[in-house]
Formats: C-alpha cells, sequence, structure tokens
C-alpha cells in the first residue's frame, strides 16, 4: 500500500530534463510556483499547463505514472475546494442553513485546484528526474549562501538525503511489526477511525525505537569513516554547469517575462 | 612494527544517576593486551558480552579507554589529531548491513569515506572504481543498496572501508545476519583482501568455523583475553572452549568426541578432508 506512492520517487531515464543541473530545476520550481501565485487569470494556468505538458513530454516519464502521483493528495484537494466553495460569499447559487454555494465560490474553487495540481505535477516532476543525491547535493550547492548566516544548510541536505534513503527500510519495518502483531491477534482493518488510529500506536512504539537504533549505528558509521561535517568535503562528482544549463536557465527567464507581460496586458485591457 | 598493539587497555560501562553517583559499572573491557602484526588475518572470538566489539570500537578510536594504551600503526588512539589518521588507517565494518551504508547509490556509499577526506574527484572516482572492483560489485554499481541481499550490501560496506586505504579493516560480527551464501562470500571477499592486497583483516566473530582459517585467533571473555594461539591449538582445546560457551567446528566436535573414545589421538582437525585423513590414518593402523 505505502510502497505506490509515486509522488517524488525517482523515475529512470536518459532525457535533457533528467541531465540538467539539479540547481537549474530547483530554480525552475521556484519560478514556477511564483508564476503559479502570482498568476491572476485562466490564461496564466493554461501558459503554466501548457509548459509542463511539453516537459512531461520530454522527460520521457509516462503521463499516467505522473497523474497516478496525484491519487494521495486528492483528498486534500477536494477538502479545499469543498472549503473555498462553502466559505466565498457572492452570488447564492444555492443555500441550506447556514451554507451557501456561490457562484465565485465555485470559480475560486476552480481556479485554485487546477493551481494545486500544476504546483504537485511540477514539483514531482523535479523529484522525478532528479536523483535523491542530485537533488540535495544541488540544495547544498546553490543554497550554500545561506550558511552566511548561520543556516545549517549542508546538514539539512545530508538529513534530507539519509531520510530519503531510509523511507523504504522504515517502510519495510513497519509492515514487519504490522505483520507481526497481526499473526498475534492485533486488528488494524476494523472499526472506526479512532480505534484504527488507536490500533497504530502499539505500532509506532518500536518502529520508533528501532528508528533511533538504527540512526545510532549509522553515525557510528558515519565517524567510523572520518565524516566531520561539511567542512573540507569534496565530491566525487561535483556540480558544473553545461550550455545545455545556461540555455534553460534562459528559457526560465522568458517564461517568466512572458507571464508578467500577460499580466499587464490583461490589466491594460481590463 | 605492530599495526595495532594495546597496552592493559580497560573500559567500563557507566551510569549515573541525577545527582551523579555511579550507580552501575559494567567493567567490558578488563586489562587487554593483544597485539597484531601487518599481514594478518586475525579472529577475535567471544560469546555475547565478552567485550569483543567493545574493543572493535576503540581501535577505529570510537571509544576511548579509561586506561592503559592503545596504538594504530603506531598512532595513540587518545591523540585527538590523530583520529582523522587513525580512522582512515582502521576501516570498520559492522554488523547490520542497513545501518551503515549512507548513500543512496552502491557508488555514492563507496565515495562516501573519500568524499569526507577532501580528496580531488579524479582520485576519488579512482578509489571508487577500485574498491567495487576488489570486491566483484561493478554490476550493482549505480543500483540502490535497498535493492541488493545481505551479503552484497556487506561486500559494500567492506568496498567503503577500502576505500579509505586502509592498512587494516576491523570487521564486528559481519555475517551474523546473513544467510550461507552471504557469509561465504563476505568471507572470499574478505581472504582476497589479506592474501592479494596484504590488508590485514581483524575479524570479529562467534562462527568457529570462519575463524578455523584465520593466522592467530584471541579468545576473549568477561573483558580479558584468555586465549591467544593458532587456530590448530585453540581448537585442540575443546573443553576449555565449551566451558566459554563457545562452539568448536563440527568435525573438530566429532575428532573430540572420538578422541576421548580413545580412537583418536588428538582432535585439532578443523576441516572435512584433514577428519578423512586422520580417520584413515587410524583405520589403517587397526587394520
Amino acid at each position: 500500500m505505502l510502497r505506490d506512492i509515486t509522488l517524488g520517487q525517482y523515475y529512470q531515464s536518459d532525457s535533457v530534463i533528467h541531465k540538467l543541473d539539479p540547481r537549474v530545476k530547483l530554480f525552475a520550481v521556484m519560478m514556477f510556483v511564483i508564476t503559479l501565485f502570482t498568476g491572476n487569470h485562466y490564461i496564466h494556468l493554461a501558459v503554466a499547463a501548457l509548459l509542463l505538458l511539453v516537459l512531461i513530454f520530454i522527460s520521457g516519464i509516462p503521463f499516467s505514472y505522473i497523474v497516478r502521483g496525484l491519487r494521495f493528495i486528492a483528498v486534500l484537494l477536494i477538502m479545499s475546494a469543498l472549503c473555498i466553495v462553502f466559505f466565498t460569499r457572492g452570488r447564492d447559487l444555492w443555500s441550506y442553513g447556514i451554507l451557501h454555494i456561490t457562484y465565485e465560490g465555485i470559480q475560486k474553487a476552480i481556479f485554485i485546484s487546477i493551481r494545486l495540481v500544476l504546483l504537485i505535477l511540477g514539483s514531482s516532476l523535479l523529484t522525478l528526474t532528479t536523483t535523491p543525491g542530485n537533488l540535495t547535493d544541488g540544495m547544498d550547492k546553490s543554497l550554500g549562501f545561506l550558511e552566511k548566516i548561520k543556516i545549517p544548510v549542508h546538514d539539512i541536505a545530508m538529513m534530507m538525503s539519509i531520510a530519503l534513503r531510509f523511507i523504504p527500510i522504515l517502510m519495510e519495518e513497519t509492515d514487519k511489526i504490522m505483520k507481526a502483531q497481526t499473526s498475534r491477534g492485533a486488528d488494524f482493518e476494523s472499526g472506526g477511525m479512532i480505534r484504527r488510529a488507536r490500533a497504530l500506536l502499539p505500532l509506532l512504539v518500536p518502529l520508533f525505537i528501532a528508528a533511533f537504533r538504527r540512526a545510532n549505528d549509522l553515525a557510528t558509521a558515519m565517524d567510523a569513516r572520518c565524516y566531520m561535517g561539511g567542512t573540507g568535503r569534496t565530491k566525487m562528482r561535483p556540480l558544473h554547469y553545461e550550455r545545455r544549463d545556461y540555455i534553460a536557465y534562459l528559457l526560465i527567464v522568458l517564461y517568466v517575462i512572458l507571464m508578467i507581460g500577460i499580466r499587464i496586458l490583461m490589466a491594460i485591457i481590463g | 612494527m605492530s599495526i595495532i598493539k594495546s597496552i592493559r587497555l580497560s573500559h567500563a560501562y557507566k551510569r549515573y544517576d541525577e545527582s551523579g553517583t555511579e550507580i552501575v559499572r559494567n567493567q567490558v573491557l578488563d586489562g587487554v593486551d593483544i597485539q597484531i602484526e601487518e599481514g594478518q588475518f586475525v579472529a577475535i572470538l567471544g560469546h555475547n558480552g565478552s567485550g569483543k566489539s567493545t574493543f572493535a570500537k576503540h581501535l577505529n578510536a570510537l571509544l576511548q579507554p579509561d586506561e592503559g594504551e592503545l596504538y594504530i600503526d603506531g598512532m595513540l588512539t587518545k591523540d585527538v589529531e590523530k583520529l582523522y589518521r587513525i580512522r582512515q588507517n582502521c576501516g570498520m565494518v559492522f554488523q547490520n548491513p542497513d545501518n551503515q551504508i549512507i548513500g543512496a547509490t552502491v557508488e555514492e556509499d563507496v565515495a562516501f569515506g573519500p568524499e569526507n577526506l577532501g580528496l580531488a574527484a579524479e582520485d576519488i572516482v579512482e578509489r571508487v572504481n577500485d574498491s567495487i572492483e576488489k570486491v566483484n560489485m561493478e554490476k550493482f554499481r549505480f543500483k540502490s543498496p535497498n535493492h541488493l541481499s545481505g551479503g552484497q550490501k556487506q561486500r559494500v560496506a567492506i568496498a567503503s572501508a577500502l576505500a579509505m586505504k586502509p592498512g587494516c579493516i576491523v570487521l564486528d560480527e559481519p555475517t551474523a545476519m546473513l544467510d550461507p551464501k552471504g557469509r561465504r562470500d563476505v568471507m572470499e571477499a574478505l581472504r582476497y583482501l589479506n592474501h592479494e592486497l596484504g590488508i590485514t583483516i581483524i575479524l570479529i566473530t562467534h562462527h568457529m568455523i570462519e575463524a578455523a582459517r584465520a593466522d592467530k585467533i584471541f579468545v576473549m571473555n568477561k573483558g580479558k583475553v584468555v586465549m591467544e594461539d593458532s587456530p590448530r591449538h585453540i581448537f585442540a582445546r575443546v573443553p576449555e572452549l565449551k566451558e566459554l560457551k563457545l562452539e568448536v567446528p563440527q568435525v573438530t566436535e566429532i575428532a573430540y568426541k572420538l578422541m576421548r573414545q580413545g580412537l583418536f589421538s588428538r582432535c585439532d582437525v578443523l576441516t572435512v578432508e584433514e577428519f578423512a585423513e586422520e580417520f584413515e590414518r587410524v583405520m589403517g593402523q587397526r587394520l
């Protein structure tokens, strides 16, 4: 069950997007998100969606594979859409007691839902085309300037990469503990929400203990291999820009300019 | 000069209550004298709680002795300035393969050590190529460790230690969680490193069979070294080993029983072939 989360799992392929420097991709996602949230017209969303479609096509990742990742946040999407529908004031379409559905509410809900879907697809394209190691490397390097204001960027990047490495191991462990408890009569499947949540408690305790033990072992192993933090550490494959990376930067800037242009144009037209 | 030399090494785990008075004191190492020569294949035996794992952590300066001294290649482990070089010189492989692999791919993990040493990119690549090849894992170079078997993961851990270009590698029960095939592969890799590359191997184990082909065995009990000899001489002392709750290899056990029956004249046979030879000799005499 937990295993088929495609959201953010690296998908191996040989595309240009896979080969781009992670720093470029991080910048691209940042710009994509900013333009999504500053864009206030459907044209913005249409341009962003079109761009995304082209990128997905280039990346060679099957469209269905990416969309499958959306399933897991569908609940979140529906919840937020419902909230917007019910809490936006305007011209009533339907009302019952204190509940109102307004024309504006529906419009806004659709707009924001599309925005969220694009946001999620865009950022999952980043993690789908970038290995965790590369991604953390990119963060480490492009955010390195933050070290000057005492933000431990290297340590955060290291923690992230270790966390990513241990996700499948801990999932396997969870599975094992669950089976062990089920075999002794524990019941994870029946009952209401509260009962089910309660049943998880005895699962979490051994899981946490095991995780701490692993953390301790791993720290010892890192010590034994001369790990002393980020200072003085080098890389086997240091990041360096190539021509395609500069071209990508240029395209991203053009995209941002286009989005700003649309906004100005819309303001003039009214 | 010995690559490892410990002089009256002692270590105790202590626990204190809130006011700082000692409530539990567990003397794990109690005056350990061990000397290991360069290029040797050494096994350290002992049942659980004999102090063998604690000793291993001292070898990498992960722990510091309360009393006594430990020299790695002439460097005192207490010397903080030498810490870096000691850890580089004395690679470690632990029991649980999952808890010691840091990288997301085999290659990344092997590179982790050299990266910490601050080497140039080309040197790192060279060391990684070299180490992966020596443990026969080229095929899995770009694979995630999560997709490997236990034995393969342990070989990655050995490659990772190897990438530091150590003089010796300390393995703390590396085969305890492996199946027979994985166990065999790991042992083979270790023998290769020892014979072909001259790396000193210190194998901590409670599997007698693994120790049988070592140059020298140290047996530990309650924080002390109680026996120190070649495998042949150690295994001749079956009753003593049994008292220390150590299992002798099956053939040795049978030979011992036959010796007690007066059939065999010795019980220091380590392999099936040796047993067969001795058996033939004895039978030849009888006929």
